[in-house]
């Protein structure tokens, strides 16, 4: 889960649920910057 | 920034249209943005001026197809990433700070390195919810700050910036893989970083 959770945040360059969508929130707070 | 275009942003030639309460909002949104890329107010005040002395210079070629606002933004980031490659080309004794290995996280993991019930990341609801509100803004920064130096500027250069990763990794002489972790390490810090202070303060810290 790990590997996987680090591959996630970096799909820069996907295992049964808020990981994607913290990320999500991430990118769309730095475009509302 | 020379004389002229002192003048010339004071006395508003900047965009005719724009009136000057909006200019100095714009003024402001463009010190408030260079200032979370850069961490320094001198530098970003420099910054923004000669964005806005570009700006004035440049006037005529600005075409409508986006807003004005937008194409300032894009000119500021130009003048943004000259000063990031510049300092970062000085100062390379940071990057053993900032490519380590992500072990800094191993604590939200078990030892089957699967997340601990604790640390799974949690729902955070409606994002325009969180983005609309002023104090959220104030978390954000906060935890910007918390990144180690090297580690805030490849993420800025990313999601501020909007450089492709091949373009950060060729700036900055690192290899694809040590990218990947730097912004890797990034996300998973500001992640944990809002989480703690601001979505388990009920969203009111």
């Amino acid at each position: 889960c790990k590997k996987s959770t680090e591959l996630m945040s970096q799909q820069d360059r996907l295992h049964i649920t808020n990981f994607q969508r913290n990320m999500d929130f991430l990118r769309t707070a730095c475009k509302r910057l | 920034m020379s004389q002229s275009a002192h003048d010339a942003i004071a006395g508003n030639d900047l965009q005719p249209n724009l009136a000057p309460d909006a200019l100095i909002r714009l003024r402001a949104e463009l010190l408030r943005f260079a200032l979370l890329q850069l961490r320094n107010a001198e530098l970003a005040e420099d910054v923004v001026q000669e964005a806005l002395a570009s700006a004035v210079a440049a006037g005529s070629t600005f075409e409508q197809r986006a807003s004005y606002k937008t194409w300032v933004f894009s000119i500021l980031k130009n003048k943004i990433i000259d000063v990031m490659r510049d300092r970062w080309n000085r100062n390379k004794v940071e990057l053993a700070e900032a490519t380590g290995d992500a072990a800094d996280f191993d604590g939200l993991f078990n030892k089957n390195a699967h997340w601990r019930a604790e640390e799974s990341p949690s729902d955070w609801g409606d994002p325009e919810v969180s983005l609309e509100n002023r104090e959220f803004w104030q978390v954000f920064e906060l935890c910007m700050h918390k990144l180690p130096e090297a580690t805030a500027r490849v993420f800025a250069m990313r999601e501020f910036l909007g450089l492709e990763t091949e373009e950060i990794c060729k700036e900055l002489g690192l290899s694809s893989s040590n990218c990947w972790v730097i912004l890797h390490r990034a996300r998973m810090s500001l992640r944990v970083c809002l989480q703690q202070n601001w979505f388990e303060q009920g969203e009111t810290p």
